[in-house]
């Protein structure tokens, strides 16, 4: 194969989320010079997309989120945006990617951002009008137009997307009622002491939340969903429905390709699958992670931001694993709700504060060192536990249990040499 | 329309107009603002959109919430203690609405 001389290597940018679009900004910042070509099957300029179950359904609204560059940043930045159209195919050894508008655009390296979709509910009725799931604006759109109307909402799934959106229906008035599979909300995002104050915060707001509980079948009338059967047996009536159950990771061209995936498009503690022309990063890239020792896949801006700049720093030429600490926040009506660093099921939780006050933290432990600080309404709780895990300083689990302990004042004290 | 006006350190600036019910971090992220990111979308959880607010705007700002205490002591740039805001928490509109009908900042010369 002939080398291209003296030229910058060209980068293709496959996904134009949040992801994807820092690849490129921090390829250019970091002074790539040769082409940047950036692709969104989406049709409109990349957006963010974290307000689209928060304040973009809330009443009185923007009606649009915000982007995530201004247009003209793409064109001043020489970064080929290419909106509306798929990549279908990636031919590794003539390094090109297949489009969906039958071109093909070739590369020198690959970034794969394809982020994920929606997991389906498979159930009698879920193709009902009516029946929405949270992904695009255009989703966030129909919904909200709905949402105006409606009197009453079923959300299946007690997680970030179906809280939020249940907060948000509360907030226009609906009747809400969400049904969990599992015994708790946030199964696989907090603590159980954390679920459970969750919990009642939604249903002191009048949310009906019924755990254990999945759905079986959607019922309807004309095309349109008018409720649901639950695996009790348990009828609901809404005149609404979100679905959210959880994403698949977008991994079907890199498994097209022969490039391994596993939950995720696997790659390397730099980011790169087994094929060096190849990356990937955000919700789609299944990841050593230095945090739990084991493979994670992560779906947070702060993933997608950090891990994008990582591998524009190593397409530049720099090698170091990626260690970020990873953080999440979720705002469901007056539940502020912030994580700091990867819990696991077995680690230990210790609150911090008072949960009856509304504001308090729950720190977990792995053999007594810090691993995972979940926060509601105690902001510096949530920044000083980033500031702790980065720097892999740990309080005891004693102490945090003590009455008045701060996290904000341990995370200020000096670390003492040796 | 309310008015941003964004300062650089190379003396440049940017004069920015968007409707009421914005805030400064949208203002300067929807028309490319060099130096505002946003990462968080406004929700005062990255501290990327840090500005110095000029002295003549400081009494009409709003109080500094909780949250955006806690992201200004994560400033890659220095927190000023009197000019330092997060942009998105400075809403932008109209006598009517309440918000900054106009307000000049400076751009620090990081936010990652």
């Amino acid at each position: 194969m002939c080398p291209r001389p003296r030229s910058e290597p060209g980068v293709v940018v496959v996904g134009a989320g949040q992801a994807g679009v820092q690849v490129a900004d921090a390829l250019r910042a970091g002074g790539h010079d040769g082409p940047i070509t950036l692709l969104g099957a989406e049709p409109e300029l990349p957006y963010q997309r974290p307000p689209l179950s928060k304040e973009h359904l809330a009443p009185g609204a923007p009606p649009a989120p915000a982007p995530l560059r201004a247009e003209r940043f793409y064109p001043e930045q020489r970064i080929d945006l290419r909106t509306g159209v798929r990549a279908v195919g990636i031919d590794r050894a003539g390094r090109t990617v297949a489009l969906d508008d039958g071109t093909a655009v070739p590369y020198d390296v690959l970034v794969l951002a394809t982020g994920a979709a929606n997991r389906p509910l498979e159930v009698p009725g879920a193709d009902l009008a009516g029946v929405h799931a949270l992904r695009t604006r255009a989703d966030a759109d129909a919904l909200r137009a709905e949402l105006v109307r409606a009197r009453s909402l079923l959300v299946v799934g007690a997680g970030f997307i179906g809280l939020e959106v249940a907060a948000a229906a509360r907030a226009h008035g609906l009747d809400v009622t969400v049904l969990e599979a599992a015994d708790r909300p946030l199964v696989r995002s907090v603590s159980e002491r954390m679920a459970e104050h969750v919990a009642d915060v939604h249903r002191r707001a009048g949310t009906a939340l019924r755990c254990g509980e999945s759905v079986v079948a959607f019922t309807g009338d004309a095309g349109r969903v008018t409720g649901a059967v639950s695996s009790t047996g348990a009828e609901y009536r809404a005149d609404l429905v979100v679905v959210g159950v959880g994403v698949v990771p977008r991994t079907e061209l890199a498994a097209a390709a022969g490039l391994p995936v596993a939950d995720g498009i696997v790659v390397d503690d730099d980011l790169r699958t087994p094929d060096p022309a190849i990356y990937a990063v955000g919700d789609c890239a299944n990841h050593a992670c230095a945090h739990t020792g084991g493979r994670v896949r992560l779906e947070s801006v702060q993933n997608a931001t950090d891990q994008g700049r990582h591998v524009a720093a190593s397409i530049l030429g720099g090698r170091r694993p990626y260690t970020a600490v990873p953080w999440f926040w979720s705002h469901q009506g007056a539940l502020k709700l912030q994580i700091a660093g990867l819990r696991l099921p077995t680690d230990t939780a210790v609150a911090c504060g008072d949960p009856a006050t509304g504001r308090f933290s729950v720190c977990c432990f792995r053999d007594a060192h810090l691993v995972a600080v979940e926060s509601v309404n105690r902001p510096a709780d949530h920044v000083a536990a980033r500031r702790l895990l980065a720097d892999g300083r740990t309080p005891d689990p004693d102490q945090v249990a003590e009455p008045g302990f701060s996290l904000k004042d341990f995370a200020r004290e000096p670390v003492v040499a040796g | 329309m309310p008015k941003v006006i964004f300062h650089r350190e190379d003396g440049s600036s940017d004069v920015v107009a968007v409707e009421a019910g914005s805030n400064v971090m949208r203002a300067a992220v929807q028309n490319g603002v060099a130096g505002i990111v946003g990462e968080c979308g406004g929700q005062a959880m990255c501290a990327t959109c840090h500005v110095y607010v000029r002295e003549p705007y400081l009494d009409a700002l709003p109080e500094i919430g909780e949250d955006e205490e806690e992201m200004l002591e994560c400033t890659a740039a220095e927190r000023d203690p009197r000019r330092s805001r997060l942009g998105c928490q400075l809403a932008l509109g109209d006598a009517a609405s309440g918000g900054l009908e106009e307000v000049e900042v400076d751009v620090p010369e990081t936010q990652i």
